[in-house]
């Protein structure tokens, strides 16, 4: 069924630009360049989509791979230039809480994490393209969770929010290509309403505040 | 039949709620929503017989567990809503509202709960689950303030994001449930299929789910969204979140627990135990010191949800019993908090405790209704919270787990006191000036009076249909 060599290699090509793509965001010092890596990430997440469902002759994944090309490298992002554009054009530096060599020794940190917690699970059953996406696919999803972590501003964060669900959907490729309807709803409906519904409250704080500086919103505290 | 009408019903609400326009939105929702609790009950009342309704081929179905969970949210959607028809009405006085928006949305928030417990397929729960979030984002943002801005980003953000490392998990237990053989990919399918499961794919998803739903329950160190969210809300959606919101993303975890513990060499009891204990050892903390009435009792449910997580941890049929009482006591309690919380807020025009003084002679009502629901919810007897903490005491007793029973007795102490200081302060104290509060709407009152009526019987005495639905519960959760 997967044994094609060439899949193989090729899938693991994507999985490494994958990676790297999850580690530019934590990275990258602008809003559009973190956005157009996610789209790039996004179009690795389809290509792998792709491999696998020929791989393993799952219509499923080519349903995936066409979604996540539709919903997150155009829709998605038009959606954010529609609703938030006046943040994603700015060229100024994206608030952090940390700096990039201390962010990315922390995503190095947290991809070798990533092999910690995906390697006893891929001794269970014989998956082969999971060696590859189950790992990386974790790694993407810590990467983005850190982004979350580490940006103060409300784009940023909902582009690391993506970039956690795109990690899931390349583990997920791997690890159930025959689960149809999960993955295709949560691509096709969620993925997109969250965008839609971050997008319009990102709005809604910039118009009533004057800032998207979510991290200086602090006024909640316990004393 | 029922179970699709429960569903259509909120859908249709939502929809004319928008194309009707403000002035009928109010009066659409608390008939659908009225109807929903009829339904709700008779789906109740036939899984406390025994029975499993389902509905269009397998895709919906509701056992004891479930039926429990779909009560408790038809009935807090049915106050909630009446208490909207005033507070609502109240609220969008000041400042431009859009009470249709308000209300096709509430509709929809209720739905995506309704869903939760009814939907057979897991994959679905999942998306129920997410869909609560974002459709509840800007409810929680209704007010439009910088704060309840800022609380709606932290909410949908950190909720999400559980959501999201949930669904890897759902992934992986899915995966598990394959390497073990076909079958449903519903919770009996999944309990089925735990024991030829890899154990190490069945427990790496579970504490993914954990962790991922465990944020939008509201356990500690993934609570710091919770207190935010359900104190900046209006009252009403505050009802809603804290008392059935959280309990709806429990249950889910809960489903887990005999999955997990069907499989070999696999015991997530101490986790339970663990995360619920730091949960209400925290809570009990900022208990002592909050500062603000609507988060007191949002850190009481961060308590409870501890508690309840204790209680399922401590296993056996008799905790077990205890979990679905305490779930039920809860979200009837914790609701009529909030309606309490938000007449104080009508009346007094203020969420601060310090600046409350005297209540009881300003707004007599008001002072009541919140000594009533501290009492309630801080577990006083005649109230339901009471006795379903005594039932989970005592069997975590009768089991033998000592340091559980004594810390967690402890702490439920310490909370009582923190509470019932706050609001006997709140109540009693002297007031620098005394203020006329401002008349309460009617809606909100007669809400008052409907959501005490569960609030005392439950406490004082369980009628048989409900007790039997309780153990139906029970024995869900694997008791």
């Amino acid at each position: 069924m997967s044994g094609s060599p060439v899949l193989f290699a090729l899938d693991a090509l994507t999985g490494a630009l994958f990676l790297l793509t999850a580690l530019g965001v934590v990275a990258t010092r602008q809003v559009l360049a973190s956005l157009q890596l996610f789209i790039l990430q996004s179009l690795l997440l389809a290509f792998s989509a792709l491999l696998l469902g020929i791989a393993q002759g799952s219509v499923h994944l080519l349903a995936v791979a066409a979604i996540t090309i539709a919903t997150k490298t155009l829709l998605i992002p038009w959606l954010l230039r529609h609703t938030v554009s006046a943040e994603i054009y700015r060229t100024r530096e994206i608030e952090r809480v940390l700096n990039i060599p201390s962010s990315l020794l922390i995503a190095a940190v947290l991809i070798v994490l990533a092999y910690v917690v995906a390697t006893p699970l891929l001794g269970t059953a014989a998956v082969p393209f999971a060696r590859i996406n189950l790992p990386l696919g974790i790694a993407a999803m810590f990467l983005g969770t850190f982004t979350i972590v580490a940006r103060r501003e409300a784009v940023p964060q909902l582009l690391g929010l993506l970039g956690v669900e795109n990690g899931v959907f390349f583990a997920g490729a791997a690890i159930v290509p025959n689960l149809p309807m999960i993955a295709e709803l949560a691509a096709a409906v969620d993925v997109p309403a969250i965008a839609l519904v971050i997008g319009m409250l990102t709005r809604r704080i910039h118009t009533r505040l004057g800032t998207t500086s979510v991290g200086e919103l602090a006024s909640l505290r316990d004393h | 039949m029922q179970l699709i009408a429960i569903l259509v019903v909120p859908l249709l609400a939502s929809g004319l709620s928008l194309l009707l326009g403000r002035r009928f939105a109010a009066p659409i929702t608390l008939l659908a929503t009225a109807i929903v609790l009829a339904l709700a009950l008779t789906v109740a009342a036939e899984a406390a017989r025994g029975g499993h309704v389902a509905a269009s081929g397998a895709w919906l179905t509701c056992d004891g567990l479930g039926a429990l969970v779909l009560l408790l949210v038809a009935f807090v959607g049915f106050t909630a809503a009446l208490f909207s028809w005033g507070y609502i009405g109240e609220s969008a006085k000041h400042g431009r509202k859009n009470v249709r928006q308000y209300y096709a949305l509430y509709n929809l928030f209720v739905l995506s709960m309704l869903s939760v417990p009814l939907l057979a397929n897991v994959a679905l729960v999942w998306i129920g689950v997410e869909l609560t979030t974002l459709l509840s984002a800007f409810l929680v943002g209704f007010e439009d303030t910088p704060e309840a801005l800022e609380a709606a980003w932290k909410y949908v953000i950190l909720t999400t994001l559980g959501a999201v490392l949930a669904l890897l998990g759902f992934l992986i237990l899915y995966w598990g449930s394959r390497v073990a053989g076909p079958g449903p990919y519903t919770w009996p399918g999944l309990v089925a299929a735990a024991p030829r499961m890899p154990p190490v794919l069945l427990w790496t998803a579970f504490l993914f789910i954990l962790v991922g739903f465990g944020t939008k329950v509201g356990l500690v160190p993934m609570h710091t969204w919770l207190p935010d969210a359900h104190s900046q809300a209006p009252a009403s959606i505050c009802a809603l979140l804290s008392g059935v919101e959280t309990t709806a993303a429990l249950y889910v975890i809960l489903r887990l627990f005999p999955v997990v513990a069907g499989a070999p060499g696999l015991d997530a009891r101490p986790w339970f135990i663990g995360f619920g204990l730091v949960s209400v050892t925290v809570a009990t903390l900022l208990l002592i010191y909050v500062r603000d009435f609507k988060r007191m009792f949002a850190f009481s449910t961060v308590e409870h949800m501890g508690i309840i997580l204790v209680a399922a941890g401590l296993g056996g049929a008799d905790a077990h019993l205890g979990v679905a009482y305490q779930i039920t006591g809860h979200a009837i309690a914790k609701s009529f908090c909030f309606f309490a919380a938000g007449v104080t807020v009508l009346g007094v025009g203020t969420q601060d405790i310090a600046s409350v003084r005297g209540l009881v002679r300003s707004s007599p009502l008001a002072a009541i209704a919140l000594l009533a629901g501290g009492f309630a919810i801080a577990g006083a007897p005649p109230f339901a919270v009471f006795v379903s903490e005594f039932v989970i005491l005592k069997a975590g007793l009768a089991s033998g787990q000592f340091f559980v029973v004594g810390l967690l007795g402890f702490l439920v102490v310490v909370a009582f006191c923190a509470v019932m200081l706050h609001v006997n302060r709140m109540a009693f104290g002297a007031a620098e000036h005394e203020a006329q509060a401002a008349a309460l709407p009617i809606s909100c009152k007669l809400t008052l009076v409907l959501a005490a009526i569960p609030l005392v019987i439950v406490g004082i005495y369980v009628p048989a249909p409900l007790h039997d639905l309780l153990k139906a519960a029970a024995s869900a959760m694997g008791g």
